[in-house]
Order: structure tokens, then sequence, then C-alpha cells
């Protein structure tokens, strides 16, 4: 039984990589995911990850299919999508979620129009999909450097983070930290999908970061409980996803975001803060 | 009160002086060429009808709106030097978040985002204590009361230890006991030599508890000791100034940095069942 769960990685180097890249993206996503959760913006890191696909898609025409270059695009569009929204949100009457809607949809468009215009449909697939069980000592630096950097950034920047999430208004009273938190922590979040999409692609980027984190609400009550259970899912669901698609010969972005998925409706239903087996049998309530 | 003992006492400045300050939306003014001085120390209520200004003007001297003309000066105070506690707190209370991280955070300027908050628990813990919510510490804010939490935001004011500290309608929707503990520390407050300007709608506990009034309705209609204020005449002048939005309205020909001397505008004659629905205050 043990040996069916580590004799792949015992075996092939490329699986041992594959686990590798993805411990680092799920140590430093499923944070990054939780803060994204609790700031209720789950679904503009989707948006996110359309917007990076031109930067990508530049950095493929130039360079072929070479991670560094395909990297700094992603990094460069998706840093100048999150900048500029979030200026306009703060200076204009639009509202952040309604700009950001247009960047990313500018750019995706953009994105897909290159692509078309160059490559064949199997580069597109490689974008779109990742190359989780090709990753070469370039890309496991890359992905252990975010990683690097994520952590990093969520330490310094905790504090003020936090209270931009309780109370802006209140940080934006008693200092100027607000809009250097708010955009530095969008670039961390770009960081962490640039860096999933070499793995498991730009769609399912987001899976690793989000669905861990949600998950995450069943089993912790406060910020120190989700952040290490977001990590933990999101490893398990790695774990389970490389194995899965190591036995069964499924592509292995979608096994792992899947197995974030079932983990995602285990907890919800199991998971002792709220899940919905426990309410089927509440306990009785306390007297004071 | 001496909670915030390891504060020095605040020393000159925190007066607030507005030199023909226009604050508005959108061109629109909600507060029209106000000039004055709010001395150091002094303890003023703001009053009004609603879409008189009042959190318009609190929101300028806290530089959260530029003024569309004039300015608040604020010699000798910082940014940090002023509190503000908004009428609506934009606070997310699903965010796991404890009732001691809450208050915690009016340490800002002392801790800012590294430094360690366990030598100022205790300064936490007496200031929970000062606002009735010793042992709420753990609790999540999700769970507080609408008075509950402000309580625990009277407190996080307490430890931001400003010259001044800016209320808006702190009392509103709060209960009599908790408003006069409130109440209490905010005299506190008072005795310290902090400048204090609280907006509010309760009449008799302004004329109770605060020395001076600005009867604010977009401009002041009268602004001194709240005895003088808030008389029977003043009121109803101020009602019928406070009209409602009007899109049609001119431009304002006035000197900028002049008091303002023409008349408000030319339709007040008929506005006087208006002024509810004026724009947001």
């Amino acid at each position: 039984m043990i040996d069916l769960l580590t004799a792949p990685f015992v075996e092939f180097a490329f699986m041992r990589r594959a686990l590798a890249g993805c411990v680092a993206l799920s140590v430093g996503a499923a944070p990054v995911g939780v803060f994204l959760t609790l700031r209720r913006m789950s679904l503009m890191s989707e948006a996110m990850s359309h917007a990076i696909l031109p930067g990508a898609a530049v950095g493929f025409l130039w360079a072929g299919l070479s991670l560094p270059a395909m990297t700094l695009g992603g990094l460069v569009a998706g840093l100048a999508v999150a900048l500029l929204s979030g200026l306009i949100a703060r200076s204009t009457v639009l509202r952040e979620d309604a700009s950001l809607a247009a960047f990313y949809l500018i750019s995706l468009a953009a994105g897909v129009l290159l692509i078309s215009a160059r490559g064949s449909s199997i580069d597109l697939l490689h974008i779109l999909f990742g190359t989780v069980l090709a990753l070469d000592d370039d890309a496991l630096l890359l992905l252990g450097g975010i990683a690097t950097v994520t952590l990093t950034g969520l330490a310094v920047a905790y504090r003020p983070l936090v209270m931009e999430c309780v109370d802006p208004l209140f940080l934006r009273s008693v200092g100027r930290a607000s809009g250097p938190v708010h955009y530095a922590f969008l670039a961390l979040v770009v960081l962490n999908l640039v860096g999933g999409f070499a793995a498991l692609g730009t769609l399912l980027a987001v899976g690793l970061m989000l669905l861990p984190a949600i998950s995450a609400r069943f089993w912790a009550l406060d910020l120190t409980g989700l952040m290490p259970a977001a990590v933990v899912l999101a490893l398990v669901a790695s774990v389970a996803g490389l194995l899965v698609s190591y036995y069964a010969s499924l592509p292995t972005g979608p096994a792992i975001v899947l197995s974030a998925g079932l983990l995602y409706v285990a907890s919800m239903l199991l998971g002792p803060r709220g899940g919905l087996v426990w309410r089927l049998m509440p306990a009785r309530h306390l007297e004071a | 009160m001496s909670l915030t003992s390891s504060s020095v006492p605040p020393a000159p400045g925190g007066a607030l002086v507005f030199r023909g300050l226009t604050l508005g939306y959108a061109r629109h003014p909600a507060v029209h060429h106000l000039d004055g001085t709010i001395p150091t120390g002094s303890l003023t209520a703001v009053v009004g009808p609603n879409g008189a200004g009042k959190s318009t003007l609190l929101k300028g001297i806290m530089g959260e709106i530029t003024p569309l003309e004039g300015e608040v000066a604020r010699p000798g105070l910082s940014r940090q030097g002023i509190a503000y506690l908004p009428q609506a707190a934009e606070i997310d209370r699903a965010f796991p978040i404890g009732v001691f991280d809450l208050v915690a955070m009016g340490l800002w300027r002392r801790v800012g985002p590294w430094r360690s908050l366990k030598a100022h628990r205790p300064g936490v813990e007496a200031a929970l204590a000062a606002v009735g919510l010793t042992g709420f510490e753990r609790r999540p804010i999700g769970t507080l009361s609408g008075g509950q939490l402000r309580r625990a935001l009277f407190a996080r004011v307490l430890l931001q230890d400003a010259r001044v500290i800016l209320l808006d309608e702190p009392f509103a929707a709060i209960d009599a006991r908790t408003t006069d503990e409130l109440l209490a520390l905010v005299h506190g407050w008072h005795g310290e030599g902090r400048t204090v300007v609280a907006v509010l709608h309760d009449l008799d506990q302004v004329a109770r508890h605060f020395p001076s009034t600005l009867l604010l309705a977009r401009e002041a209609v009268a602004w001194g000791a709240t005895r003088e204020v808030l008389t029977a005449d003043n009121l109803r002048r101020a009602r019928r100034l406070c009209e409602a939005w009007d899109d049609e309205a001119p431009v304002c020909r006035a000197p900028g940095t002049k008091p303002h001397e023409h008349a408000p505008h030319e339709h007040d004659d008929h506005t006087n069942d208006h002024h509810t629905h004026g724009h947001a205050a």
C-alpha cells in the first residue's frame, strides 16, 4: 500500500520534480488564496489568470516555448492589469471589480488573438494546461523562488494586510500603508498565478490557490489556523492528483485540481467548523 | 483618565482652522464656505439636519475627501494625530479576527507593521476594561452586538492616543447605559486637553455635555457656546437652509477665501419640505 503511494516518486525523476514543484506552489499560493477569499476577491484571481495569458503569449511568440520568457511576459501583463485596474478604481467612479473585468477581457482577447496568429493548437494547450510532468531546473527554481517571495511578503505585510482586509478606512486614516499593501498583495496574487501556469496552466493555477483556501474555512476559525490548513489541503491535493494521473494516465493539472475539488466537497460535508453533516445533528445550545 | 499613561500629554497644536472651506461631491457643495476655528482642547458638537454636511465636514478634516475650495489647516498636527470614528465603519465583520486584535489596531502609530504588541498588552486590556469589554478579548468580531462593536471601536480610539478625536454619530442606535459610559470617555478626553468634535442628533445630550456647538446647514448657521447656538430660531433657520441637491444650481461666484455673503440659493423659499432627501452627509 505504502509502495503504491511512494513508488512513482522513487522510480521516476519527473515525478519527484513534479512533486517538488507542487509543494512549492501549495506553500505559496494557498495562503494567498486564504486572503483572497477573506477579501471576497475569489473571482478576481480567475480574471487575473486570464489577464496573464497575452503576456505569456508574447513571451512565447518571442522566444518559443521558453519558461523564463513566458513567465516574464505573464508577470508584466498581470502586474499591468492589476495596477491599472487598482489605479482606475481609486481615481474614478468605477469599482475595482468593474475596472478589472474591463482590463482582463481586453487582455484575454489580445492573448487569444496573438496565440492563434502564430502558434499551433498544441502550443496553446501547453499554455492553457501546463506541463507539470516536464518541469526543468529553471521551472523548479522559479516555483521555489515564488514561494519564498510570497511567504516573505506575507510575513512582512501581515499586519497592515489584515488591517486592510478588516477595516480599510481605518488603515487609510492612520497612515499611508493602505495603497502599497493592496498593490503588494495583488502583485503576490499575480506572481503565484504566473508560477502556477508553468505547472498547471493558466486556467488551473487558480484551482490550487482557491480550492484549498475555501475548504480551509471548514477546518479552522482564525487566520493562524486557516493558512496552515489551506497549505496542508493543497499538499494533499497535489500528491493525490499526481498519483491519480500516474496510475490512471490522466492529465496532471486537472487531476490535481479535481483532487482539491474532492477535498472541498469532503470538507464541506465533514469539516468541524460548519460542515453540513454537523448541521444535521446540532448540539444543544448553551446556557449563556 | 490616565489609561494611556505612556503617552505625552497633548502638546500645543490640535486646533482645526477652516478657511473658506467648501467640501462636496461632483461640484455640489455639502459644506459651503466655512470659516472658523475649533480651538485646541475644545469639546464641540456638530449638529444640523440630515444632509447638512456634518459627516462631510469630518471627512474633510480627515483628508478623506479633498476640498472643492478653501482648506482645513491643522497646525502642528500630523495625519496620525487625528483619530476618526466614522458613522458606518467599513469593518468586515465576517473577517475571522478577535476583539483584542481589532482594538490593538489603535496602536498602529506606536507599533507600526512589525514591532511586537507584547509590551502594549496591558494597555489594550486597560482600554477594553475602560469600555466594559473585559473578557471579550478572544471573541470574534462577528459575534459582537452593535453596541459592543461601538465600545470596541471606542477602545481603539482610546489607544490611538490622538490629539484630535472626530466622532461621527457615535451614539446612534446605542442604548442609554452604553451611551453614558462612552460619554464619560469623551469627557475624559476633554479633561486630558484633547480636541473632540462629535456629530450628534440628540440636542438634549449636546446641551448637557458639549460646551460648544457648530450648527451646520451646509453653511455655519451658528457657532459658539451651546446655549446661544441651540435656539429655536437658529434651528428653524438651519432646517430652512438645508435644501435638496439641485441639479440646476448655478456656479458659485463668491470669492473663495472670504466668508460667504450672497443669498444661499434662489429657491430656498419653497424647499422647507425637501430637506430630508439631500445627498449623503
